[in-house]
This record gives structure tokens, C-alpha cells and sequence, in this order.
């Protein structure tokens, strides 16, 4: 036994979010996790499991689709949500775009400000009373403000000048019929953190998020990958480099980096010294705007 | 040497002071400084800096807030910030100064370590420093770091820094500061940088440490003296349902050590059902541990087959706690709708929780004066003692021995939203 009478940080975040996660459990009547197969939804998952197994988890998985994702990435989605024995909801941004309650401007355009849409009509379908999401503070300012247990009326808008106060480790996660609470367990955690409790965890992560050779193309200061929706542009000049994505979302607005970094370790040591923020380098939609996050968290972003 | 309790370990702490006191600036320095702000943020700072007209790079921008408080030139709520070193990690709670600032104070000091209570050196010991004193006092936060800041512009002078250090501590002695807090003081110029991370030139005179070598030397402990085991259920997990026979009996009760620490075979008693039993398990995710000390979230299981339900409390079988539906506490109001003695609300506490009223305010602290005076009902912001009745009992200690078991929020019953914190008065 060791006799140290505090907790490394590591494991101070866990217990946390195992705390949270078991308080949503306990005061929640209808929760789900959101599990896209990122990283952040993959810890969420390990967490989950310490905060529950033996036992299932006392709420299933739902992933909204963009339509928009790397096949790895919904392949390891899979895989991982048969491989834990839960159950794993799928309901797409396509299937809002069909019944028209999604109206594209254009045919392409990036689709993550549509998932508020089929986010909140999963939500109606359902019932749901809180989704619990891998959102953390450090990601960008608008998130800086957010509580732990995030209030949402029906309209899944976030108000931040009505937000309840949370203090201690008591939180409050009621909600009228209706409405719904969104979690973050990982609030506390910065990318770093992220990574060392994936090297720490061994968790295994879809394949794009370490390098590997791709196509691409280079427009202003980013990286474009080329595919069939993010095809070159004009004289554009396709090269082929190692890269690997910091976070995987929209195909159509998420960029990777130049890497060389294979495994945990060397993205450790890469994140370490990275000189810009995970959202400046791989959201080209949070860029747009100062206010961005800001806006669509209003409108019921996660 | 440092302590290894300290090394990789994590402290929380918040920011006292209004932006006028260069609160903004300090946060932004010690993120710069420590090498956290990476080259986007800051090429989007300096672009706003020359777009506002200024030469030099406005590190308080680093904290710039949400669109919808630029609009209307008001801070909205605590933020955190994260940054780490070598040595741990920290997050920092930073408070706004104005509006509501009883209730964001509250609410970033109640999960803080330690407060930085900043002083703008040419004003010296202000009312407002009394407050966050007061505030920080009553929320029980064990260091306080008194740091005169401005110094560049009252000449780096020894003398007039000493002068602000001394009425500080006329007034610390006066709200007995110093029974349960450490104080520390530090002269700084956060605009230049000066014994922030780095100590800079302009004060030789000064032998103490910077700030944050005293960030990096403080144990993340929180007042509550107690070692007492405190072990709150918050969910009971039953897998009797799954396909695995082993677990047919499997009845484990998981929640967060909140102090003490438990270990195998000792003897527990479950509150308020007053049932016995030994510790059999004790188990994080799937590993056995044969102790689980304060702040780990587990998972334990008991020799007997004894019924618990969330709410419930283990503690150890030569401890005692009184169940109680009445308690004594100060409470600060966080609603725009004052308490009244008409309504019922609800309590949490611990995982917990009651239908509650207020049976009788006995004193409202003036938190300018520290004088008591009588109230008829709470207001926003309003610090009170009072009496409340409950409707089933709770097992609560005093705040100032258990920072887990002696705090509770009060939730509205129609608006479901969180209204009132309080803390359990001995």
C-alpha cells in the first residue's frame, strides 16, 4: 500500500467523473451517453465502466450521425459498443434532412450545427431527461462557463446568464418534463489529460487518430483531406503526407495534422509541445466566428 | 524538498478581485508564463490588443468572455481555467468582480483550495477586500494569499507594500482569520510579470516566494479537520438480472469516500437504518483494493445481506453520527426570489435529499460591517443564520469538520433550479 494520503491528478479526474456519472444515474429517471467513437466519448465509456460493471450501464449509447464521418471511425463505434454489450442508439442528420426538419443550404456544407436538430428530436423521441457528453472546459471559451450539469430547456438552449449555480460536488439535475440536463463528467480535463488516461487505460482509439499516410490538399493555413466530399479545388496540389486528427467529427470540417506520431507515447510528446489548440487546428467551422461555439450552444449544440 | 503528496497531484484554486484590481491580467500572466496559451490564441489577442488601439499585448484578453457579456459589458458567472506544470496540475476558478458577487464567489470558493485575494496597491485594504475575506473564511478556504498587486505603480516601494501587509492583519485578527486559514503576502506587478512565475528585477527587496512557488508548495487539502470515514451510497449496483451466476448475489454500494479512508474487514455501520456489517470488497472498476482512501470513488460490499438504499451513509461502527431534521446552518440566498417561511423546498445533501423549510432566520451578516441584523426573509446574495426543519433526517456533520457532510444546496420545487447553499453551523 502506498501512503500517500492525495490523489494524482489522473486519478482525482476519474473519480470525479465516476461520481458524476453515478449521480446521474441516481437522479436521473431516462439518461444516454453520447458516444460518437471519439476519444473523449471513448473515455467516457472506460469511465462508465468503473463507475457501473459489474453491472450494465444504467442507460444505453446514442450516436448522431452526421453522415459525415470516417468509415474507421463508425466501424470502432460499433465494434466498441458490442464489445461492452450495450446497447448503442443511431438516429442521422440524413433521416432530419428526409422528413425536413434539416434544410441544407448547400448540398455539402458541414453538418455539425445540424446535429443540434436530430440531437433534440432523439431527445423528443426518446424522452430523455440528461445526455451525458465528453464536452470539456479547456476546449474553448464558451465552454469555460459551463456547468457540470447543464441546464436546457425545451428548446435544448443553453442560457448563460440563467445557469444554475453548482457547488461543491452537489449537483442538481432536475428537470420538468420536457426539458433535459446535459453531463460532463470530463469537464475538468484538458487534452492532455485525455491522452495520459487513454496511455494509462490502454484504450484503444479508431486508427485515424494516429498517422498515417493520406491525401491531401493545403487551403490557407489548413490541412485538407481529400475525399469525395472534400474534393480538390482548382489548381489545388494533392500531396500525399503523414498526418493524424485530434478530433474526428465532420469530414467536411475537421482537419488533421502533420504527424508522425504512430502511438500514445509520441502524441503525448506531440501535445506537449503542439503550439496551437486542438480547436485551432482541426475545426476549420470554429473559425469562422469569435462567437461560433457560443452561438450553437445556444441553439442546442452539445 | 517538496512533498510527494504534492507531485502530479492537483489544487484548485480562485481569483478574488474586480477587474480594476487587474484580476484578468494575473490569470493571463500566470497562463502565459506558463507556457499554456498556445499561438492561435495569442495571435487572436494581439489582434484584438492593436485593434483596440493598445502597443503592447493585453494578456487580461486571454480571459475575454463570452459574445453575449461583450455585448453588454457585464461578466457572466465563474469560469475555470486550467493550466499545469512539471510539478501538478491546477484549475483555476475565476469569479467575476460585480454583479451577483456573493453568489459567484460562493460557488468558485466552495470546491477551491486556495484564494488569491488581490489588492490594488494604490488603494490598499479596501471593502471589498473585507468581503472576499469574510467570504473566503466562511466557505472555509485553508490558504489565502494576500497579494498586493500594482507595484509598478506605487515605485516597487517596500515601505507602502509593508503598510498594506500590517492593515491586512489588524483586520485578519478582527474576523479570526488566522484559526483555520494560512496567510500568505506577496508584492506583484502582474502587468510586468513580477513575481508571478518570474521574479523580475524590480523588487529585490523581496525574499519570499513568487507566486506560484507557493501555488507549487500547497497541499490541496480543504479546512474540515475531519478523518472520519464518510461514505455516502449513491447507487446501489444489482446485476442479479445478467447471465453470469456469480453475480446472482453481487449487491455492491458505490459512491465517493468523502473522508477517512476504509479498508478491508472493518466494521461499518449503515445510517439512519443503524445496520452492521464487515467490509467483504472493495473494488474500483475491476481491480480489488484492500484500502480506499478520501476523494476515491468506489465500490464496496458487505458481508451481510443488509438493504441500502442512495441517500444512505457508511460510516465506521465505533463512529457516530446524530440523524437530525433540524439544523442550524448559514446559508447564502442564490435566487432572485427571496426565501420565504411559506414555502417548502427541497435539500440535497450528500446524495440525499428532503422536502425542507425555514423554521426561523436568526441573524443576517452584513458582509461590509460583519455586523448581525435582523431579516424577515432571504434575499440574493444575502448570508443568514438559520434554522430549518426537516422532513426526513439527514446525517450531517459541521462544515467546519467535514466539508462534504456539512454542506447543502436548497433546490426550488416549481422552478427545479438551485436556490441556496448552506453550511452546517456545530
Amino acid at each position: 500500500m502506498t501512503s500517500l494520503s492525495n490523489l494524482s491528478h489522473l486519478d482525482w479526474l476519474e473519480s470525479e467523473a465516476i461520481h458524476i456519472l453515478r449521480e446521474v444515474a441516481g437522479q436521473c429517471s431516462n439518461p444516454v451517453l453520447l458516444f460518437s467513437g471519439g476519444k473523449d466519448s471513448l473515455c467516457l465509456l472506460r469511465l462508465a465502466e468503473k463507475a457501473f460493471r459489474p453491472g450494465r450501464f444504467p442507460f444505453p449509447l446514442l450516436h448522431i450521425d452526421t453522415g459525415h464521418n470516417y468509415d474507421e471511425v463508425i466501424q470502432f463505434r460499433d465494434y466498441r459498443a458490442k464489445e461492452l454489450k450495450e446497447r448503442l442508439i443511431v438516429r442521422s442528420v440524413e433521416e432530419s434532412i428526409k422528413i425536413g426538419t434539416v434544410v441544407l443550404k448547400t448540398q455539402d456544407e458541414p453538418r455539425n450545427k445540424y446535429q443540434s436538430v436530430t440531437l433534440l428530436e432523439a431527445i423528443a423521441e426518446f424522452e430523455f431527461d440528461c445526455c451525458i457528453g465528453g464536452a470539456r472546459r479547456d476546449e474553448e471559451k464558451a465552454r469555460a462557463k459551463e456547468r457540470i450539469m447543464s441546464f436546457r430547456d425545451e428548446f435544448g438552449q443553453w442560457d448563460p446568464k440563467n445557469q444554475r449555480p453548482e457547488l461543491w460536488n452537489l449537483y442538481n439535475a432536475k428537470v420538468h418534463k420536457g426539458e433535459n440536463t446535459r453531463a460532463f463528467p470530463i469537464s475538468n480535463w484538458t487534452e492532455m489529460d485525455v491522452w495520459q488516461y487513454i496511455e494509462r487505460e490502454k484504450l484503444d482509439l479508431p486508427s485515424i487518430y494516429f498517422a498515417h499516410k493520406r491525401s491531401i490538399v493545403r487551403r490557407e493555413s489548413a490541412i485538407v483531406p481529400v475525399t469525395p466530399l472534400t474534393p480538390k479545388k482548382g489548381n489545388e496540389i494533392i500531396e500525399e503526407i503523414f498526418v493524424r486528427f485530434r478530433t474526428v467529427g465532420d469530414i467536411t470540417c475537421t482537419a488533421p495534422v502533420e504527424s508522425m506520431a504512430d502511438d500514445i507515447k509520441k502524441i503525448i510528446i506531440e501535445t506537449a509541445t503542439t503550439t496551437i489548440t486542438e480547436r485551432g487546428a482541426t475545426r476549420l467551422d470554429d473559425q469562422t466566428s469569435d462567437a461560433s461555439m457560443e452561438q450553437r450552444k445556444k441553439e442546442g449544440y452539445f | 524538498m517538496r512533498d510527494k503528496n504534492i507531485q502530479d497531484s492537483l489544487l484548485r484554486f480562485m481569483t478574488c478581485g474586480s477587474v480594476d484590481d487587474g484580476k484578468s491580467t494575473l490569470i493571463g500572466r500566470l497562463l502565459f508564463d506558463t507556457k499554456t496559451i498556445l499561438t492561435d490564441t495569442l495571435m487572436q489577442i494581439e489582434k484584438t490588443s492593436r485593434k483596440r488601439g493598445m502597443t503592447a499585448v493585453d494578456l487580461s484578453l486571454i480571459t475575454d468572455g463570452l459574445q453575449a457579456e461583450r455585448e453588454q459589458g457585464i461578466t457572466i458567472d465563474v469560469a475555470y481555467r486550467y493550466f499545469s506544470t512539471g510539478t501538478r496540475k491546477y484549475i483555476i476558478a475565476d469569479a467575476p468582480g460585480h454583479e451577483q458577487y456573493t453568489r459567484n464567489m460562493v460557488t468558485a470558493a466552495s470546491t477551491a483550495h486556495l484564494a488569491i485575494i488581490l489588492i490594488d496597491g494604490r488603494k490598499g485594504v479596501l471593502t471589498q477586500t473585507r468581503r472576499h475575506s469574510f467570504l473566503a473564511k466562511l466557505v472555509g478556504i485553508p490558504h489565502i494569499v494576500v497579494a498586493v498587486n500594482k507595484m509598478d505603480l506605487i515605485d516597487y516601494d517596500e515601505r507602502k507594500y509593508k503598510a498594506i501587509c500590517e492593515s491586512y492583519k489588524v483586520f485578519a485578527k478582527e474576523i479570526k482569520l488566522l484559526e483555520n486559514q494560512t496567510i500568505d503576502f506577496i508584492p506583484m506587478s502582474a502587468l510586468n510579470g513580477d513575481m508571478i512565475v518570474d521574479r523580475g528585477e524590480s523588487m529585490t527587496w523581496y525574499k519570499g516566494l513568487t507566486l506560484l512557488d507557493i501555488l507549487e508548495r500547497t497541499t490541496a487539502d480543504y479546512a474540515g479537520k475531519d478523518k472520519n470515514f464518510r461514505f455516502p451510497v449513491q447507487f446501489i449496483c444489482r446485476p442479479h438480472a445478467s447471465d453470469d451466476h456469480k453475480l446472482h448475489d453481487f449487491r455492491g454500494f458505490m459512491g465517493r469516500v468523502e473522508s477517512g479512508s476504509i479498508s478491508l474487514g472493518d466494521e461499518i455501520i449503515v445510517l439512519p437504518s443503524q445496520y452492521k456489517s464487515k467490509v467483504k470488497s472493495i473494488l474500483l472498476g475491476d481491480t480489488q483494493l484492500k484500502k480506499a482512501i478520501s476523494e476515491q470513488s468506489v465500490t464496496i460490499l458487505l458481508e451481510d445481506e443488509i438493504d441500502i438504499s442512495r441517500g444512505d451513509m457508511i460510516i465506521k461502527s465505533n463512529d457516530t453520527i446524530l440523524p437530525s431534521k433540524n439544523i442550524n446552518a448559514m446559508v447564502c440566498w442564490l435566487s432572485e426570489t427571496p426565501m420565504t417561511s411559506s414555502r417548502t423546498y427541497l435539500i440535497r445533501h450528500t446524495s440525499r435529499e428532503s422536502k425542507v423549510k425555514l423554521d426561523k432566520i436568526d441573524f443576517k451578516v452584513n458582509i461590509e460591517t460583519l455586523a448581525h441584523e435582523s431579516i424577515a426573509n432571504l434575499n440574493m446574495n444575502d448570508i443568514a443564520q438559520v434554522t430549518f426543519k426537516l422532513a426526513r433526517p439527514i446525517m450531517a456533520d459541521s462544515y467546519e469538520n467535514n466539508r462534504a457532510t456539512g454542506a447543502f444546496i436548497i433546490i426550488d420545487e416549481s422552478s427545479l433550479h438551485t436556490v441556496g447553499a448552506g453550511m452546517i453551523a456545530k
